[in-house]
């Protein structure tokens, strides 16, 4: 498999350690009334559909870029990649 | 039989080879099965199940039966076809599955007995009683049935791996794919053919067949030249595209050395990662065999394998062949054994109205319903309207039509379709991305389609790429046409072989039919058919046609048969390459390595470090004492461990502070510059995760460690925070572990050693208390820095300088401390001082320990928010009453046994009442007993009871006072002198 890395191109997945769903950016706020609920969700719900799925890879022997990666899952084919620190950063978060 | 004329061998040399102890000899060119027929060697292995007498059936990589043994010592190599294999000089064949010899086999007894040997025979018959399955029957099966002998030694071969990018992979060699690498070479695309054979050509090597009037080899070796001129193509002979995977990557064995007598150094076999933007599968197409009553006979084979070893290899089974066929095809080879001077005893043809294609007597409308021969093929039996009569012939071939090479298309879900013109499954619609089949494997037979259909698909995929490239040239070539009839096997009662490999008959397909097993997934599992090493590519259309017929539905209502990765068998040493024994993983050596070599250390794996674990002096005959003299000196004196191995992450920016309280469960944005704190971190579910110190170097600057096995570990998580969780703040991480040699210096004596190095700096207690660190230079100028903590709880440093230096500090240190007593200690040492101390590690920070559990739950800020604090006040982890404490047998000379579990003194041993485990334990040389920490239920309401540790793999059992967890100055005043 080849991702296609924001900044160095094309690189073979190799490279890379896999995470999962890309919701675990998405961290709970613990100063909310349910965190602990939230919590629990967070740590140890995930999605895993077959189809199209946000995940997170880290491209650990290369530049350590965490990347959230859009991927067929049935297919496998990469529909593209993004730098993950873009994700929080390019929405408004609440509680923050 | 011996050599015909012509064929493309090099007959000015001789090459001398054995099969099964017996000399023969052959010329460059041959291959080990083209060899041994021109020796008229017929008989060359026994079957699978059977042991029946079996010959050479096919010409190719497809071969079911002449499986063999080569080469001997560690280089034995079982199952190997000898089809494909290069002949050489001084080669060693061995048949297999045969004993005591291959013309008498014992186990051939097993033919006699086949009645009782049909299809689910070991579902039905080895089913009771129960246990004996594992014990008797499976060993004796295997020992019965199987294929070669390994060597059970080591591989001594070197094996390789590499990385290919191109624009087109062209995967074949024959006339389409010569055709689609010209066309994308000469456009300038970057292009790889690949192609199994030792010789480019495919089928073209096998035919008579002209190109632009001249013989097909004149053109092939222009093209060679001219690839040879151009820059942008690199011709891969000997080498197998065995499977396609995601995103154009196949994958590739190349057969490096395997044609040598000795590899000589020479890398064996290099597997090959091909990124390819698109690919054309021009794999050519296998012919597969009719079915009938004994035609698993040597002699009888491919029709168009014995055209092949007679075009190409100048050899031939018998002086007289009869052709049993149910297409054109086979008529050719009738057409050019006769011109090679082969007698022709009849063609048999299975379609009434077929012709004869030259000087030969045709039976059409025949059907050939059984064979003589024991050990090799006498006369067959021919049926034609009614009548019947046998037919003297040393070997028969047989055509039943050709299955194109569709198999690297399924890899990726291309399901073929069925062709009925063809009689053929071609490749569907979809199937791997960037993959266009052209030639034979697309079902274009004869040699002007196949070149035709090369050029245009290279022209597609050029197209797709944006590279023009115009259609070269073709020569002109053979435009026959080919028609086949539905003919796959011969009905009869005696058994007609489908699966040679396997032992497979049409007799098993019906059973299975009988008894339900109609789907082509149950079938194959049922009958085993198509699951030998060659992957059913001579029986699996077969086999489904025989089900077709069984079942009245057609054949692809029967379903389809598709191929998974390997094409062919793939040796397991060329997937590892070089990462066998000490390359299996990066070993990694602490800068003082090679010193610690030298003064007699013993050597531990930690993940991939090699740490001292002890150092062993004259005199010494036991470990223990070596770790005991090493534990005492640092308690009594000055101890030197390498202590490199150790996390270290440089941690930069204006909200340091901020983003390490947020990891760390304990406060750690108040750190003051200078000083050096302890730190937990807990995983998101609440356990404690990892510890380590973090020393805060300037404002903006800390330096914090983690366990040595964690160490990448922490570093991911703490890129995932600092990337995905908070972007927002200023902070940049880097890891320096390999970057600074750390030694820790531990003992009352060690501030008068590092005296004698720092240069003029103020290491008085008041200076720089126990958990300061700063940075400063030692040894006349070298940049160090110095952090006051303690894992063995004395008067303790550790000392940094870049790693280069490391070695020069140590022997540095030792040379200066030799009158202080100063001591390397080892990691079994560090385990006992930690220990005797109550210092949590690895074996209680397992991921199961919470916060609490080590006596750090005070830690656990709830003052602010950090990874892992909400989940640990979770009523789960905050209800875990287990707490760490010190264990200490009651007799003495007790042992204390780390994993035992604890039990109260007079509770059962069962899973309700056990209390906790012990995580680690030693013998103290402090204490004088062994000890152990363990956690236990209310542990430290407990101090003074007396429990019982229970070791029931060793069935022993020991009464242990609980203490607490330190064994060693207890206040900390030593740290703190």
């Amino acid at each position: 498999m080849l991702i296609p890395h924001p900044l160095l191109g094309p690189r073979d997945a190799q490279e890379f350690t896999y995470l999962g769903d890309a919701r675990l950016i998405d961290r709970p706020d613990s100063s909310a009334p349910d965190a602990e609920a939230a919590f629990c969700d967070y740590v140890f719900l995930r999605d895993n559909p077959a189809g199209v799925h946000r995940e997170l890879w880290f491209h650990e022997q290369g530049d350590r870029s965490w990347l959230v990666v859009t991927r067929d899952t049935v297919t496998h084919e990469v529909l593209g990649a993004e730098l993950a620190r873009n994700v929080p950063l390019s929405r408004t978060r609440c509680g923050k | 039989m011996t050599r015909l004329a012509g064929g493309l061998i090099d007959r000015s040399r001789t090459l001398n080879f054995s099969f099964d102890g017996k000399r023969y000899q052959g010329h460059p060119g041959d291959t080990l099965a083209s060899a041994l027929l021109a020796n008229g060697v017929r008989l060359v292995g026994r079957s699978f199940k059977y042991h029946r007498p079996r010959g050479v059936l096919s010409a190719g990589s497809e071969e079911p039966n002449a499986i063999v043994e080569l080469r001997s010592g560690a280089r034995q190599e079982p199952n190997t076809r000898a089809t494909v294999v290069e002949l050489f000089e001084g080669l060693q064949a061995r048949s297999q599955n045969r004993w005591p010899s291959l013309g008498f086999d014992a186990l051939a007894i097993n033919d006699l007995l086949s009645p009782f040997l049909t299809a689910g025979f070991y579902y039905k018959t080895f089913m009771w009683p129960k246990g004996f399955w594992e014990k008797l029957y499976e060993p004796a099966i295997r020992r019965a049935a199987g294929l070669g002998r390994l060597s059970m030694q080591a591989d001594p071969d070197i094996y390789d791996k590499g990385f290919l990018h191109c624009d087109l992979l062209v995967i074949g060699g024959g006339a389409a794919g010569l055709a689609a690498a010209l066309t994308a070479a000469r456009g300038g695309a970057r292009v790889i053919l690949a192609d199994e054979d030792f010789r480019l050509g495919g089928q073209l090597l096998s035919e008579t067949g002209t190109l632009d009037g001249g013989q097909a080899t004149n053109w092939i070796s222009a093209l060679e030249a001219e690839f040879e001129s151009l820059p942008n193509i690199r011709v891969m002979r000997r080498t197998t595209v065995f499977g396609v995977y995601d995103h154009g990557i196949y994958g590739a064995v190349e057969s490096v050395s395997d044609h040598f007598p000795e590899a000589n150094g020479c890398v064996r076999q290099t597997l090959w990662r091909i990124t390819a933007k698109r690919a054309i599968l021009a794999a050519g197409a296998t012919e597969r065999p009719i079915a009938f009553a004994d035609n698993d006979r040597p002699g009888i084979m491919l029709a168009g394998a014995m055209r092949a070893y007679a075009n190409r290899w100048a050899a031939c089974p018998s002086e007289t062949v009869a052709v049993f066929t149910n297409n054109d095809d086979g008529h050719h080879t009738a057409r050019d054994l006769a011109a090679k001077g082969v007698q022709i005893a009849a063609v048999i043809d299975a379609r009434p109205e077929a012709k004869a294609r030259g000087d030969y007597r045709l039976i059409a409308g025949g059907m050939v319903t059984g064979s003589r021969g024991r050990l090799g093929l006498k006369s067959i039996k021919v049926q034609e309207n009614g009548r019947s009569e046998w037919i003297e012939c040393g070997a028969l071939g047989v055509s039943g039509g050709w299955n194109p090479n569709v198999h690297l298309f399924s890899h990726h879900r291309g399901r073929p379709v069925w062709n009925e013109p063809l009689q053929a499954f071609l490749p569907g619609e979809e199937g791997a991305l960037g993959l266009i089949p052209a030639g034979a494997a697309a079902g274009h037979f004869s040699t002007a389609d196949a070149l035709r259909s090369g050029a245009q698909a290279a022209q597609r995929a050029m197209d797709e790429l944006g590279i023009a490239a115009s259609l070269p040239d073709l020569p002109r070539a053979e435009e026959a046409d080919y028609t086949v009839a539905h003919v796959f096997h011969v009905p009869g009662k005696k058994r007609a072989w489908v699966d040679f490999q396997n032992d497979v008959t049409v007799k098993d397909i019906k059973l299975a039919h009988a008894e339900n097993m109609g789907p082509v997934e149950h079938l194959k599992r049922y009958t085993t058919l198509g699951m030998a090493t060659d992957q059913g590519k001579t029986s699996n259309v077969t086999g489904l046609a025989v089900m077709a017929e069984l079942t009245g539905r057609s054949i692809p209502e029967t379903g389809t048969t598709i191929f998974r990765p390997p094409y062919t068998p793939v040796t397991l040493s060329v997937l590892g390459g070089g990462d066998v024994g000490r390359h299996f993983r990066p070993r990694r050596l602490t800068p003082t390595h090679h010193w610690a070599k030298a003064q007699g250390a013993v050597f531990v794996e930690v993940g991939q470090w090699m740490r001292a674990q002890y150092f062993a002096r004259a005199g010494e005959t036991h470990w223990r004492q070596s770790v005991d003299r090493e534990a005492r000196a640092v308690r009594g004196a000055v101890g030197l461990c390498d202590v490199t191995t150790l996390g270290k992450i440089d941690v930069q920016g204006a909200d340091v502070g901020e983003f390490l309280n947020r990891l760390y469960c304990n406060m750690m944005a108040t750190l003051k510059v200078g000083r050096v704190r302890y730190g937990l971190m807990l995983r998101e579910d609440g356990f404690a995760y990892d510890d380590g110190t973090c020393a805060r170097l300037a404002e903006d600057h800390c330096v914090v460690t983690t366990t040595t096995a964690n160490a990448g570990l922490v570093y991911r998580n703490m890129e995932f925070a600092r990337q995905c969780l908070w972007p927002e703040l200023d902070v940049q991480l880097i890891s320096t572990t390999d970057a600074w040699a750390q030694i820790a210096v531990a003992g009352p004596k060690s501030r008068a050693l590092l005296a004698r190095i720092v240069d003029g700096f103020d290491l008085s207690n008041e200076a720089f208390p126990f958990m300061a660190c700063a940075e400063l230079t030692v040894c006349d100028g070298l940049r160090a820095r110095l952090f006051r903590i303690s894992f063995s709880g004395e008067l303790a440093y550790e000392v940094a300088v870049p790693a280069r230096y490391g070695h020069a500090l140590i022997e540095r240190l030792m040379e200066l401390g030799a009158d202080l007593g100063a001591t390397p200690y080892g990691t079994e040492a560090l385990g006992v001082l930690r220990i005797e101390k109550g210092h949590a590690a690895g074996p209680e920070l397992n991921g199961q320990a919470t916060a609490a559990m080590v006596g750090l739950g005070s830690m656990v800020s709830q003052k602010k928010d950090s990874v892992g604090a909400v989940m640990s006040r979770r009523e789960g982890l905050a209800g875990d009453r287990r707490r760490l404490v010190g264990l200490r047998a009651v007799d003495p000379a007790g042992k204390v046994v780390s994993g035992s579990h604890l039990f109260a003194e007079d509770a059962p041993r069962k899973f309700d009442t056990d209390q906790g485990w012990i995580t680690s334990a030693c013998y103290s040389p402090h204490v004088g007993s062994m000890i152990g920490l363990g956690f236990l239920e209310n542990g430290d309401e407990r101090l003074g009871e007396v429990i019982v540790a229970a070791n029931p793999l060793e069935g022993e059992s020991a009464r242990l006072r609980v203490v607490p967890a330190h064994f060693v100055d207890p206040e900390g005043a030593r740290l703190r002198e």
